[in-house]
């Protein structure tokens, strides 16, 4: 090696820098490869489910989407009746979890003293890790009961109101999408929470120091300069816990009530997507097995639909902020 | 050098040492065959416990998978395994297509059970049409006449009746819903048998623990469990009026009797659902499960095995079938079933 030498010299810079150039080429591949493996799972766990359900998906056309008749004996089929308890019970979910992720997000983030942040997140954040054939069997044993005490209440207080009445009106069975709804809530409460109270602490103090200082109360710092500052993160939030409420299996399978009915009544038992699967993928075979895989199908579409909504009400609000 | 040339030396000495013993193990057991079945989740208790005791006294092992009645189905037609087990029984299109034939191995009772406040288990009556009426969701309260007719000395309540059926495919279901049609025309041509059914009314469990679960939980409750399940849960169970026009109790002597007067003689292929059976103490919800084994086996060695099982399993193993709360073959059948083998495998 003749280090004295200014030609070899540059021959070196000029091979380091190929050889530099060639490691970042790789190291994009391999990125650009765990990329694409992800799509590729996606793509080929929504091919084959399509696949596996074409026999109902394809044979029997619309009927499958506007039938709520599922008829095991003649082989006839509607997915109206799961469709509609996944969303009505991961409705009942966010409706409950939000504001109070929100709020505890907020309580962690602003108002709580120092020493009690730690030991609440990380409460909130074990929920997360609860294994849901847990929650479902607290749900069976625990909360059923429960709910079965408190419903005829429900059904006489809130059961009466003129236009949400007829939600509450039904058999105490403690069963149902409202116990359903409620289970889910606890389950995705971690979810957005953690994500808030993340986005909460990137707030940059100057802004909030700003606007107490002109005399604003927390609540007005809170609404106009925290939530507009963290607005598209929080929505975000929200909808990864949509995501796990869509396609949460085995805790609704336990509370659901497992019933193919689509009623006004909250109290009513129902039946979500996943736990139809859950339930009668073992024993089914032929147009029935092909029914349960086009139902998953079906899953795949609705959970697609809902993070597109997302994408379009998030697009929607960073237009509106350029104004 | 040396070193490793002596290392050379013991390890072939010790290899030679392990083949000798290897080889005498072998000599004991020199007919060890491990058979494979898949199948029904109903069996699966008594089939492993049998296949413990099995393997102890033969050294043949015997794996069973429980994965459901139809992909028990399923591995038997793909050849899979050495033979499957459902609580369905196979028509005789089926059988003939694909060269197969079946027969029972072990008995179940399925019961209703119910939950309401001041009536004991086994205290109340029903009978198959006021069961499937209350099914079908035309008896909603439990003081309906029907249901009073039938208990003269209970005062019951007027609630409302609570349905709980089972949520997943099941044998079980099978059974119950072969029965109810059986006894109730409406039954039979509004919601009909199957594994799984459109169920009119009511709520739906995951398996006999759900199932008694929801039972336990909801008061004016009734559902369907297997009878083991009543007992070991103590859930209330109600008496039922069989088609003898008797009042039976669900108990293993009733069971057995179903087994025994049920009309094996002329089905073929014992494709028969013995619900309903006709004798005097036949208990009318009794349930089998069937072995579906190839009539041309590929492996003949594993099906010896797999028949010599089940013949043990016949003669010896009604003891572990009882401990289980499953109820043996009575003698008539175990007969009937061996001539079988005898005529149709021709092994």
């Amino acid at each position: 090696m003749q280090v004295t030498s200014a030609v070899p010299l540059a021959r070196d810079i000029d091979r380091r820098a190929r050889a530099d150039a060639r490691h970042d080429r790789i190291f994009h591949r391999v990125l650009k490869f765990c990329a694409l493996l992800v799509l590729a799972t996606l793509l080929g766990a929504a091919l084959s489910t399509l696949w596996g359900g074409r026999e109902v998906l394809f044979g029997h056309g619309l009927h499958f989407l506007t039938s709520d008749s599922w008829n095991p004996v003649e082989d006839d089929y509607g997915a109206l009746a799961p469709i509609f308890g996944t969303l009505v019970t991961s409705l009942i979910a966010l409706v409950i979890a939000v504001p109070i992720s929100f709020g505890v997000a907020i309580f962690l983030t602003e108002i709580a003293p120092t020493w009690m942040r730690g030991p609440v997140s990380a409460a909130i954040e074990l929920l997360a890790g609860i294994p849901s054939i847990i929650y479902g069997m607290w749900g069976l044993f625990v909360f059923v009961p429960f709910m079965a005490n408190i419903e005829p209440a429900l059904s006489d207080t809130l059961g009466n109101l003129p236009l949400i009445g007829k939600l509450f009106q039904g058999p105490p069975l403690g069963l149902g999408l409202l116990t359903a709804g409620i289970v889910l809530a606890v389950m995705i409460l971690p979810f957005i929470s953690s994500v808030m109270r993340e986005v909460f602490q990137t707030v940059p103090t100057r802004l909030k120091e700003s606007s107490y200082a002109l005399g604003s109360t927390t609540w007005e710092v809170l609404w106009d300069i925290v939530l507009p500052y963290t607005r598209s993160a929080v929505i975000g939030g929200i909808f990864l816990g949509l995501g796990r409420a869509l396609g949460e299996t085995m805790a609704v399978t336990f509370v659901l009530g497992n019933s193919y009915n689509i009623t006004a009544s909250l109290l009513m038992p129902g039946t979500s997507i996943s736990s139809s699967i859950a339930n009668e993928f073992n024993e089914a075979v032929g147009v029935h097995r092909s029914a349960l895989i086009a139902l998953g199908f079906l899953l795949f579409v609705v959970t697609f639909v809902v993070l597109l909504i997302a994408r379009l009400m998030l697009h929607q609000l960073a237009k509106r902020e350029g104004k | 050098m040396l070193t490793s040339r002596k290392y050379l030396i013991r390890s072939t000495r010790f290899a030679a040492i392990v083949a000798i013993a290897v080889a005498s193990t072998f000599g004991v057991a020199a007919q060890a065959t491990d058979i494979t079945g898949a199948g029904s989740s109903f069996v699966y208790p008594v089939v492993s416990k049998w296949s413990a005791a099995y393997a102890e006294k033969t050294g043949n092992h015997v794996n069973y998978q429980s994965i459901g009645s139809g992909g028990g189905i399923a591995q038997i037609k793909a050849g899979t395994v050495d033979f499957g087990a459902s609580d369905m029984p196979l028509d005789e299109a089926t059988l003939s297509k694909f060269g197969l034939g079946q027969f029972p191995d072990v008995i179940g009772g399925i019961v209703p059970a119910f939950n309401v406040e001041g009536i004991a288990p086994g205290k109340m009556v029903l009978d198959g049409t006021t069961l499937a009426d209350i099914y079908l969701g035309k008896v909603t309260k439990w003081n309906d006449p029907a249901i009073a007719k039938l208990n003269p000395s209970l005062t019951l309540p007027a609630a409302t009746i609570t349905v709980v059926h089972r949520s997943d495919g099941s044998g079980t279901t099978f059974n119950f819903s072969d029965y109810l049609a059986k006894v109730s025309p409406e039954w039979k041509t509004k919601v009909g048998e199957g594994t799984a059914v459109q169920w009119p009314v009511g709520v739906g469990g995951k398996g006999n623990e759900g199932v008694s679960a929801y039972v336990k939980q909801i008061k004016n409750s009734i559902g369907y469990v297997e009878y083991a399940f009543a007992l070991q849960n103590h859930i209330g169970y109600a008496l039922m009026k069989n088609a003898a026009g008797n009042v039976v109790e669900p108990t293993i002597a009733n069971f057995q009797a179903a087994a025994d007067t049920a009309d094996w003689k002329n089905s073929k292929n014992f494709n028969l659902v013995m619900t309903n059976a006709p004798g005097a103490k036949a208990w009318p919800i009794t349930a089998t499960s069937w072995v579906i084994m190839y009539k041309q086996p590929k492996n003949l060695t594993n099906a010896k095995v797999t028949f010599d099982f089940f013949k043990w399993a016949y003669e010896h193993g009604q003891d572990q079938a009882r401990s289980l709360d499953y109820v043996p073959l009575p003698p008539s059948l175990v007969e009937q079933i061996e001539n079988y083998w005898k005529t149709e495998y021709k092994l």
